[in-house]
């Protein structure tokens, strides 16, 4: 039967008021309206449902279901959708003309029973399956989940008994769980650590003593992991050396609940590590202990003393072989290392107490160290027994080497080793090894404060002349020279000064010696002559042309080095040109000694210079041994008499025995036409006695104290005034 | 292999979780006894909470439709929970045909059903993660599958950050989504709060309480903290309102005399990336 206009708005209104009623019930997303617009459809069927012939109220049932799709899932949504229908529906939707109202009741009823019933089904399935689904849901979820820990489990398991480091697991007690494959092998098997079951039984005796406290914080809780070096005992008695990282797992409240240790075996790199060290501690051509290794054990030793003076306890043996240069030399460097092979196998047999320690510092130089409450009294009986260690020959590819060496003791009675550090100890017994040197080897000497500060002390004064030279601390003093037969001055020697700035003026003798050892002569020397050369052209300016004067010459100190120096001709002759200095106005002193034994080589530079103009003057003749005859030969014009041959004269009457002798070397000098010079004239009478003897010039006190250049010129004046 | 007795639990249906407790409040049968025993001392303490989520279900559904409106065509409805009656992607595809929408969940059930849901639904999927690691959000599988982040999606937040404590700096997780999103997307969001609603914050401290209990902390947030949230957002008209208010259908008005006044609390509100 179809429905007119007014059917359809009298349905929207049921619809309109089912909605208000029964929407505040509801759980749906759907507005008011789209909820009224939901029921429509549905309030129509009813509507059909309620008029239909023959009449079934079987379809009020999918209204029910419908509701329960539209989400009114309450069940106290239900009482509310009946309701509506039964005050409203007959009201708003008759059924027409051809139903009794009493019918019309009835079958409203029916539907409402139908639309419960729907309801209630379409309400338990929905319930039911949302369960299932659920249900389902979570079982799935958990198999996921068992799955993910299963994997995981899985990947952990791969970790555990694949991986190259040793893995163990222990609880909190210390009850080891389970260790994997990897330690196992560490270990060579688990079968000796039967009682191993527990980490407490897997002690060492070289465990580090920080170890177990360690581990006693970590199963307390106190720290969370630690990581050391650890030995262990393997089941063949070997050492096992790991790097062992204990970490704690906690529970999910933060409780301790397992340890797990994870080793790396480390014993070859550790065995590596300890063959590294020994060779970097020991000598690798005799084995025995080297440098680095004494001055451990020095140190150790000097520091021994809890009050600090460990040094009493300290002797040392510095020994040197003599001459073995000359065995590398002649034999070969091979032959020297045998021999060297051949001595530290002696000398290690030396050091027979647990205190001794004999080591190699290189070269030929070794080292007997002695600590212990007596070393002072066992470092003499050390040095003793290697002395006598090397007194028999070595047998070397069929030859017999003597071995000699000098020893410089420290320790011992003098007590020397006191409170110093390692070097300054070790230098003294140089410093003494070589005075048993220079006092003929094959001896040892003891350490002596006085001697060791002397040469300390020239060993700093040696150290400090090259920047002397360049700092411009040196100087020149010039000591004038007088002719004896009027008393005027012809010149001067130049004297070199060094102005130390800590030692103040030192005069040649302290440091003319060392610059000779270092070579420092050569520069040093130069710098005098260019010094002297421009103060000898200066004063020739200052002075003019004297009428009877002739130049004021000056007298330069040569050293035996300077001699063998090759350039030395043609640097003098350069310096001349420079200063514009005529050669006949500079005398080079030469000693006699240096010039003992000089062959026709060794004079020629000297000769030149005299064939240039050059004076040469013999210094402290009569001091060296002299052969007379041999001055013929020399390149000389002036002899120098040493100031002991006129000591004698300095008092009146002089000396009668020291009148002849220089009464005979004027003679001789004058015969070989060479002039004669004299050192240290002090008095008045010794000036005179020498004049009247036939002595040419005169040097000394008595005239003038060496002095500033200035000074020269005023005794000149003076000279000339007179 | 026997299972190592130090591994982790696995999943314990005895914890009442979120997700199913929401869809006890929906009158869904998704839920277990112990999420419907919680989720009854809630309301107890809370009377009307069932109210309060269905018109945030509302919200969403229409906010859903209004993105579709805007040109959004592209979801990722993070704490999406269980699927229930009127999902986003049912709303969102019956919207727009062409609709997609990733669902990030991070409880398992939740995760196992919706999968199961969305079967067959190749427009539509749901990841495993957290809110709390956006970067894995982003960098799964599903979103790079389905979303197109040089187009503007919509990042639907319904009733999931007042569950992200500020230790976990929810606000820095959401500028991470954020500055993923091409701009014009937009940001839909719900929160509960006292603020401004009809209840006092002493009934909010009751059902807190019943979520502390359970493990899962809700926290109501001030209108402020929660503004923060919109950061580089601009907000659409009407604001950050109350559920209802924000653009009723014309049918409805939120003031209908026999709506119970809880659903006025808590704030919602939609942001446009600028």
């Amino acid at each position: 039967m179809p429905r007119d206009a007014a059917d359809e708005d009298r349905l929207q209104r049921f619809a309109a008021i089912w909605s208000r009623a029964v929407y505040p019930a509801t759980t749906t997303s759907m507005t008011r309206a789209e909820f009224e617009d939901y029921l429509v459809p549905l309030a129509a069927r009813l509507s059909e449902a309620l008029r239909a012939q023959p009449f079934d109220a079987g379809p009020a049932a999918d209204i029910g279901a419908a509701l329960v799709d539209a989400h009114c899932t309450d069940p106290e949504a239900l009482p509310l959708i009946l309701s509506v229908i039964d005050a409203y529906l007959v009201l708003y939707c008759p059924p027409g003309d051809g139903l009794s109202a009493e019918e019309s009741r009835s079958r409203c009823t029916r539907l409402q029973h139908h639309v419960a019933a729907g309801f209630a089904r379409a309400l338990r399935e929905r319930t039911r399956s949302e369960q299932e689904a659920i249900t389902r849901a979570a079982l799935g979820a958990r198999a996921e989940v068992e799955q993910a820990l299963h994997a995981s489990e899985a990947r952990f398991r791969a970790v555990f008994e694949g991986a190259a480091v040793g893995i163990g697991i222990a609880d909190i007690d210390g009850q080891v769980l389970e260790v994997n494959d990897a330690l196992t092998r560490m270990f060579g098997g688990m079968e000796h650590l039967a009682s191993g079951s527990r980490t407490t039984d897997w002690g060492h005796p070289e465990d580090s003593p920080e170890v177990w406290g360690l581990y006693r914080e970590l199963v307390r809780g106190e720290r969370d992991h630690y990581s050391i070096e650890k030995p262990y005992a393997r089941g063949d008695g070997s050492v096992l050396w790991t790097t062992l990282t204990v970490s704690l797992l906690r529970d999910a409240d933060g409780t301790p609940k397992y340890q797990i240790a994870l080793m790396e075996d480390i014993t070859e790199r550790r065995r590596l590590h300890e063959r590294l060290r020994y060779e970097a501690r020991h000598d690798a051509l005799t084995g025995l202990p080297n440098r680095t290794m004494f001055f451990e054990h020095l140190d150790r030793a000097l520091a021994g003393g809890p009050d600090g003076a460990g040094g009493d306890r300290v002797g040392l043996c510095y020994l040197d072989i003599d001459g073995f240069k000359a065995v590398n030399d002649s034999l070969g460097h091979a032959v020297g290392d045998e021999l060297l092979v051949a001595v530290a196998e002696r000398l290690r047999a030396c050091a027979t107490a647990p205190g001794e320690l004999v080591a190699r510092l290189g070269g030929d130089e070794f080292v007997g160290l002695v600590t212990g409450a007596t070393a002072s009294a066992d470092v003499t009986a050390l040095a003793r027994r290697m002395l006598r260690a090397l007194a028999d020959p070595v047998h070397l590819e069929g030859r017999e080497l003597s071995v000699r060496a000098s020893i410089g003791v420290v320790g011992g009675k003098t007590g020397t080793a006191g409170s110093r550090g390692a070097a300054e100890v070790l230098r003294s017994a140089d410093i003494t090894m070589y005075r048993a040197k220079a006092a003929g080897g094959n001896r040892y000497e003891l350490a002596d404060a006085a001697c060791d500060a002397r040469a300390i002390a020239r060993h700093s004064l040696t150290n400090c002349l090259p920047a002397a030279l360049d700092n411009g601390e040196f100087f020149i003093e010039y000591q004038p020279l007088v002719r004896l037969g009027d008393g005027v001055v012809r010149g001067a020697e130049a004297l070199v000064r060094w102005l130390h700035p800590v030692h103040g003026v030192l005069g040649p003798d302290q440091f003319i010696p060392l610059a000779e050892s270092t070579g420092l002569i050569v520069p040093l020397g130069r710098w005098v002559l260019q010094e002297a050369a421009r103060q000898a052209r200066a004063w020739k300016h200052a002075e003019g042309a004297g009428p009877d004067a002739g130049p004021l010459r000056v007298n330069v100190n040569l050293s035996p080095a300077q001699l063998c120096y090759p350039g030395l001709v043609t640097e003098t002759v350069e310096v001349l040109a420079d200063a514009g200095l005529d050669p006949a106005a500079l005398c080079l002193e030469v000693t006699e000694n240096a010039l003992i034994g000089a062959d026709e080589d060794a004079l020629r530079p000297l000769r030149q210079l005299a064939d240039l103009g050059v004076d040469i003057a013999l210094d402290d003749f009569g001091t060296g041994y002299s052969n007379l005859s041999y001055l013929r030969r020399l390149p000389v014009s002036t002899l120098k008499l040493d100031r002991s041959f006129t000591r004698g004269m300095q008092c009146s009457p002089a000396d009668p025995v020291d009148v002849k002798i220089v009464e005979g070397i004027v003679s001789l000098a004058h015969t070989l036409d060479l002039s004669v010079t004299v050192e240290g004239v002090e008095t008045g009478s010794q000036a005179e006695c020498l004049r009247v003897l036939g002595c040419d010039t005169a040097q000394g006190w008595y005239y003038a104290r060496p002095g500033p250049p200035e000074r020269l010129h005023t005794l000149s004046l003076v000279d000339a005034a007179s | 292999m026997e299972r190592p007795t130090w591994a982790p639990q696995g999943i314990d249906l005895s914890v009442p979780s979120v997700s199913r407790i929401y869809d006890y409040y929906l009158g869904g049968s998704h839920n277990f006894e112990a999420d419907r025993e919680t989720g009854r001392r809630a309301i107890a303490a809370f009377p009307g909470l069932p109210k309060l989520m269905q018109v945030n279900r509302a919200f969403m559904r229409r906010t859903v439709r209004y993105a579709v409106s805007e040109g959004v065509n592209q979801f990722l409805d993070i704490g999406s929970g269980i699927p229930t009656f009127g999902n986003v992607h049912e709303i969102a595809q019956a919207a727009d045909p062409a609709a997609r929408v990733v669902y990030v969940d991070h409880d398992p059930v939740a995760v196992a059903h919706s999968r199961a849901v969305l079967d067959g639904d190749d427009q539509s999927a749901i990841v495993a993660a957290d809110l709390r690691a956006p970067r894995e959000i982003l960098g799964s599988a599903e979103v790079g599958r389905l979303l197109d982040l040089d187009r503007p999606v919509a990042l639907l937040l319904v009733a999931v950050l007042h569950f992200v404590e500020d230790q976990d700096d929810p606000w820095k997780a959401l500028a991470v989504l954020r500055d993923a999103l091409a701009p014009g997307s937009l940001l839909v969001l719900t929160h509960a709060s006292t603020e401004g609603g009809p209840r006092k914050p002493e009934d909010g401290e009751g059902v807190q309480g019943v979520y502390r209990e359970v493990g899962s902390p809700l926290l109501m947030r001030s209108r402020e903290e929660v503004i923060r949230f919109f950061d580089g957002f601009e907000l659409v008209d009407p604001g950050l309102v109350s559920m209802p208010h924000w653009r009723p259908d014309a049918a409805d008005t939120p003031e209908d005399a026999d709506e119970d006044p809880v659903v006025f609390s808590g704030f919602a509100g939609v942001g446009r990336k600028q």
